[in-house]
């Protein structure tokens, strides 16, 4: 298949780059983006080739910005959408989806998607060496993509992360280095570390190529829905590129004719303990306040200074979309209602994301009558600490009929 | 005098120093100096109206600028400077 990639082109000043390994503008500072040939990838992206494809994300690969086949995560995304029946009834809706990029192959989030672009944009960079800086999700992503394609992985983490997503990495042999500081010092650094050893930081200086992939969470969407868009996405928001890249993903659908192009509320959710997004469009303002020191169980979105906030506040606000922050009580709350009602096992993000879409119900914000889709990005396995406090216990009894007899008696 | 990192995309400028001294009590009177010794780094690093450009983050020793005085930001001899984009990670 030949590529549709143009190359790359600032988001701010318009300047136009070759496709290189370069994720800023070198005059402005502002973000590189993808550019496409739309009427070339047009011409084979059809309904009828997407349906005759392996049920993966790179159904959509003339949209995805590679210029050769996918060399890694060649089976990522085909996640499912499935029908909240029993939480829409409880919830007095007329129609309520999740996509559950929980059960993501192979780390369990959507960031498997947006690592097999990064990957095997590195490989046809000729790169050896990835990285990344992350909160977790991303950790996982890179180590065990970049094992699966024999890269080196050098993975940067805040130093206080739950500990499954911490053996979730180390086990796939990356080299994980913990940074004293908070997720934006992480960052921070590794923009540094970008600039002076060259290796393939995803999302870093592979950042550009990175961010596209989240589009296919949004393409599969839509086709599973039977090439239709829904009236309204809830989004977790940590950098806001995976809600800017959503919005983008249904505006190519409805451009290259494979679904009608309709008007899409795009909704924000953040955990209040780090809600500089929200803040931002509830308050009407265009500038972001970065959170100093983010507090939340929501670790996966505790990104205080959002690369794409900027981009998300317009897309939320261009779509005609709303935005909510919820509380720790809350998301816990939501990732019960979720498991109790769809038997679906979210992470904290996928807590804050369902908690957001109750809020914004209860102010009337989302209307009752028409489509929604929660999305959820990620597996509730990996952050069961903050759920060990606030649920039950087993019961203990010893190996006795008569001590069973005397429990089921009394929960008679 | 301070030091200051340059990122990559301003090397060019800096004749590819990683890290150049320049002099100054604030963060704008430092910009004003790396303006003197490296012509045109300045409307990289400022927008029309002067301010800091929202794709570029300044930090003092570590510190945001942000969470400090913006341009007013008081700067040591001692103290470290690192010119970011703002665009990463998430």
């Amino acid at each position: 298949m030949s590529s549709y990639v143009r190359g790359l082109k600032c988001r701010e000043c318009s300047r136009e780059y070759p496709k290189a390994p370069l994720h800023v503008c070198e005059f402005c500072f502002g973000p590189l983006e993808v550019a496409y040939d739309y009427e070339g990838a047009g011409r084979t992206l059809t309904r009828d080739a997407v349906s005759r494809r392996p049920p993966s994300m790179w159904r959509f690969r003339e949209l995805l910005p590679l210029d050769g086949e996918p060399t890694v995560g060649e089976r990522v995304g085909g996640t499912p959408l499935v029908r909240a029946h029993r939480l829409e009834k409880q919830l007095h809706l007329r129609e309520l989806w999740i996509k559950n990029d929980a059960v993501s192959f192979p780390t369990l989030s959507f960031k498997d998607r947006v690592v097999s672009v990064a990957l095997s944009k590195a490989r046809e960079f000729g790169m050896s060496t990835v990285a990344c800086a992350s909160t977790g999700n991303l950790a996982n992503a890179v180590a065990a993509n970049a094992a699966a394609a024999g890269l080196h992985a050098f993975v940067f983490i805040p130093h206080d992360l739950e500990q499954s997503k911490v053996l979730g990495t180390t086990v796939f042999g990356a080299r994980v280095v913990g940074i004293r500081g908070t997720y934006d010092d992480v960052n921070r650094l590794c923009s540094e570390i970008a600039g002076k050893y060259g290796w393939g930081f995803v999302n870093v200086n592979l950042r550009p190529y990175y961010a596209e992939g989240s589009k296919s969470f949004a393409f599969e969407l839509a086709e599973q829905l039977g090439w239709r868009l829904p009236q309204h996405v809830v989004v977790p928001m940590a950098s806001g590129s995976l809600l800017t890249k959503i919005g983008k993903a249904f505006r190519e659908l409805g451009a290259l004719g494979l679904v009608d192009p309709a008007p899409v509320k795009l909704h924000g959710a953040q955990a209040a303990g780090c809600a500089p997004i929200v803040e931002a469009v509830n308050k009407g303002a265009d500038l972001i306040k970065p959170v100093r020191r983010p507090e939340t169980i929501a670790k996966s979105l505790a990104i205080g200074n959002p690369a794409d906030g900027y981009y998300a506040i317009r897309a939320i606000r261009e779509s005609g979309g709303h935005a909510a922050a919820v509380s720790d009580d809350e998301i816990v709350a939501a990732m019960r209602l979720l498991a109790q009602t769809e038997g679906i096992f979210a992470e904290t993000a996928g807590g804050v994301t369902l908690a957001a879409a109750l809020r914004l119900l209860e102010e009337e914000k989302l209307p009752r009558t028409e489509s929604i889709v929660v999305s959820v990005t990620g597996n509730g396995l990996k952050t069961t600490d903050p759920l060990a406090s606030r649920l039950d216990p087993p019961t203990l009894i010893g190996p006795s009929l008569k001590e069973f007899d005397a429990l089921a008696s009394k929960e008679a | 005098m301070a030091t200051v990192r340059i990122p990559t995309p301003l090397r060019k400028l800096t004749k590819n120093q990683e890290e150049v001294a320049a002099a100054g009590h604030t963060i704008a009177e430092v910009i004003a100096d790396l303006e003197k010794n490296y012509p045109g780094i300045k409307e990289r690093i400022c927008d029309d109206s002067g301010a800091v450009r929202r794709f570029v983050n300044i930090f003092v020793s570590d510190e945001d600028i942000r969470f400090l005085k913006n341009l007013d930001t008081p700067v040591k001899d001692s103290d470290e400077i690192s010119i970011v984009p703002a665009i990463a990670g998430g």
